[in-house]
């Protein structure tokens, strides 16, 4: 043959669509944004602190892994990075560095990476770091304790502290806007439920999260917790509150909609959501943490992959 | 290319190409010195009676290893064959390349021109697969009376691609008269023609029942068609000749017309030239033209680490070389700068679920990947609606981790072939 150029040989299809992990991984920081500067602006250099070191952990971490595991460096997918600073937004702005360290540990190694990395791992790695913590050392996650320092200007008790311990009287100073606005003490990027809820709407109208995940968790919290209320409104708060506080909208938009721990069909994402939604609920009223979103996604990216089992039949399948 | 617009949420929406009114006539390339032919089927020296080095051949010749055979290629021009080799083609398959050195002065073989006054399906199989379009009279013998209904597209298959349109905006005189041959020789009375809404009026005249059909990809995908336009669905693994429903392409209905009214078998193939800038040019050309007399007629030059593409950019195929000849079904050319290759990853799945979603067959792809990477091709069969796959190659194309999804696809269902094959010998 004359002509000697090697031309590049690969399988159809010869076009791509131009959608990426690292875009999603990047993208979903972005949309992350709001919340997390509100929060940083609330609890000062301690909070950045945290966010900081915690988003550099994860990336160590990762790369100490694709070392360690002799693979390709994957820390410019931003996966690690989102990681770090999904987890940071959960924790109070006092966490000390070695809680972070270890957190960050827990969700990239074992959360992630044992379970042979991006996308194979069946819970949310975020959580599973979190969780850890929580078990614990529980005591530093009692938003009351540990942010007693701080005046904001606003009542500084932990919300759903108080709805838990003092039923609805112990709440009736917080309306539901001063919640959207981030009036309310909590996880350095937990608590302004208006960013988050601009963010979501980015996320969801961008493709980059299944809305139905995000949509059918909130209305699962909305509705069980308004049963509940209806039931007896002095001991449990209304739906609005329970919407708006915690880590509900966190969760609903930016933890239970990861990728590899959450179903892909229609309705297993509406039964994942919804599920999540509901145990959300019953843990806050009568189980024993105060908040229930992490343990409720958890336990849910456990179900998922008999969940995701229902699906629409393949064409030309029979029966 | 097209590209996930900003608001992802929303399905894209991949338009196929519409044929522009008014386009001038094609530009016929020659080819320069030589054309090669492919024959199905491996070189079996011993038995290469019938054509040899150094052998003359006329145009409409026919070349086949013995008498006998379905398997042939019809020579595109007169001149004398120079080489005979193997080639491997995709997936295992085996062909003989046939070149032949290309003499100015044409001879017609007159074998098909004497039984044309009278058109026999034998004939037609005898004569006419292979001609530009790609018809295959394979459905009518095998299966026998079974086919009743045939449906003629007029759109394209793949994206960018305007071949089938182009025969029905300016050939529906001799699709007419190749409807009417296929009437006559198959018995086949429920002719139908699909074509996108824009030649809806152009194709009345083609005198078969008119179907428009989505201007969408996937939707000219013959699985798709069934279910769109005759409500019937292809059980998975089936093909829809085992329904009783042939598809022949606009342009290979249009030969069948012109072969059997003229006397003689047309060798001019009408493709769509893509360059890099993506640059589209309708060009007609003698099947077996090397690639490179085309690029080099439109002065383009292809450099280390470009892509050259038979087909379109969803499910055509990479070659090699630009030496690679046209043929009979070659739609398209693409060429693409090595500056714009979207070239795979080796991610595993994240299970974003954009596939899933975008697959025009239901298939759970983010669990069947899983097992195709592992090789568990039996399972991805069984359990994950492997068969149910119309190679449409959308869940590449979506695929956030970039993975290969569609050569996975493919390659599984060649390698279980491979081995229910092999079953069924030793049986
Ligand atoms: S190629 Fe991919 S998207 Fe298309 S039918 Fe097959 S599995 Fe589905
Ligand atoms: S598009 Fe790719 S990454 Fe997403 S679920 Fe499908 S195969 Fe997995």
């Amino acid at each position: 043959m004359l002509n000697h150029n090697k031309l590049i040989v690969s399988h159809a299809p010869f076009w791509h669509n131009g959608s990426s992990i690292s875009v999603r991984s990047y993208h979903t920081m972005i949309a992350a944004l709001p919340a997390v500067l509100i929060g940083i602006f609330q609890y000062g250099p301690r909070a950045l602190g945290v966010v900081s070191l915690s988003i550099s952990l994860a990336i160590i971490w990762e790369l100490a892994i694709n070392k360690v595991t002799r693979r390709t460096v994957s820390i410019g997918d931003g996966n690690a990075a989102l990681i770090g600073l999904l987890f940071a937004m959960l924790l109070p702005a006092t966490s000390p560095w070695w809680l972070v360290a270890t957190g960050t540990f827990v969700a990239v190694v074992i959360g992630k990476h044992i379970y042979g990395g991006i996308g194979g791992n069946p819970f949310n790695p975020v959580l599973i770091g979190f969780a850890i913590l929580m078990v614990a050392w529980r005591d530093f996650f009692d938003f009351n304790e540990v942010l007693v320092n701080y005046d904001l200007g606003f009542a500084m008790v932990y919300p759903l502290a108080a709805a838990k311990h003092l039923g609805t009287a112990g709440i009736e100073s917080f309306s539901t806007a001063g919640l959207l606005l981030g009036q309310q003490t909590g996880g350095i990027g937990s608590n302004f439920g208006l960013g988050l809820i601009l963010g979501g709407m980015y996320l969801i109208a961008r493709g980059f999260i299944r809305w139905e995940i995000s949509l059918s968790f909130l209305a699962g919290v909305f509705i069980t917790a308004l049963l509940f209320h209806i039931n007896n409104s002095e001991l449990y708060a209304g739906p609005f509150f329970h919407l708006f506080t915690g880590y509900t909208l966190i969760g609903a938009f930016f933890l239970a909609p990861e990728d590899s721990s959450s179903p892909v069909n229609f309705i297993p994402m509406l039964i994942f959501g919804v599920g999540a939604g509901i145990m959300t609920v019953l843990i806050r009223n009568i189980g024993s943490f105060v908040d229930g979103v992490p343990f409720a996604i958890l336990l849910m990216n456990l179900v998922n992959p008999i969940c995701d089992k229902i699906r629409p039949k393949a064409l030309g399948k029979v029966g | 290319m097209i590209k996930q617009s900003f608001i992802g949420l929303a399905k894209p929406q991949i338009e196929y190409e519409v044929l522009v009114a008014g386009q001038p006539e094609p530009q016929l390339i020659q080819p320069s010195e030589k054309i090669t032919l492919f024959l199905e089927k491996s070189p079996v020296p011993n038995d290469s009676i019938l054509f040899n080095v150094g052998d003359k051949v006329k145009t409409g010749q026919k070349l086949s290893y013995s008498a006998d055979t379905d398997t042939y290629v019809i020579a595109s021009v007169t001149g004398t064959i120079s080489s005979i080799s193997a080639f491997a083609g995709d997936y295992g398959k085996s062909h003989t390349a046939i070149s032949v050195d290309v003499d100015n002065n044409e001879e017609l073989d007159d074998q098909f021109a004497e039984l044309a006054a009278n058109p026999t399906l034998d004939t037609a199989r005898n004569f006419l697969s292979g001609m530009p379009g790609n018809p295959s009279f394979k459905a009518f013998s095998e299966t026998a009376e079974s086919i009743h209904t045939i449906i003629i597209c007029g759109v394209d298959r793949d994206l960018l691609i305007t071949t089938n349109q182009y025969a029905v905006k300016t050939h529906i005189k001799a699709i007419k008269n190749g409807i009417g041959i296929l009437k006559q020789i198959t018995g086949v009375d429920n002719i139908l023609m699909t074509v996108p809404q824009h030649l809806m009026q152009d194709a009345i005249a083609g005198n078969a029942q008119v179907r428009v059909v989505d201007s969408e990809y996937p939707a000219t995908l013959p699985h798709l068609m069934m279910q769109s336009l005759l409500d019937q669905v292809v059980p998975a693994g089936k093909r829809p000749e085992e329904m009783g429903v042939c598809f022949l392409s606009a342009e290979a209905v249009a030969s069948i017309g012109r072969a059997f009214d003229e006397g003689r078998i047309p060798v001019t193939k009408t493709l769509t030239l893509v360059d890099k800038n993506g640059d589209k040019s309708l060009v007609s050309t003698i099947i077996g033209t090397p690639i490179s007399d085309i690029l080099n007629t439109y002065g383009i030059t292809l450099h280390e680490k470009d892509r050259l593409i038979i087909g379109g950019p969803m499910t055509g195929s990479a070659v090699y070389s630009e030496d690679y000849p046209v043929q009979a079904d070659t739609d398209a050319i693409i060429v693409q700068d090595s500056e714009n290759l979207d070239l795979v990853s080796d991610y595993p799945c994240i299970n974003c679920g954009d596939c899933v979603r975008i697959c025009p067959a239901n298939i759970p792809i983010n669990m069947l990947v899983r097992f195709l990477e592992a090789g568990q091709y039996e399972e991805a069969a069984d359990q994950y609606d492997l068969y149910s796959c119309i190679d449409c190659g959308l869940c590449s194309y979506v695929c956030v981790s970039k993975m290969p999804v569609f050569h996975y696809i493919k390659l599984a269902k060649y390698e279980l072939g491979r081995m229910h094959a092999a079953e069924a010998m030793n049986a």
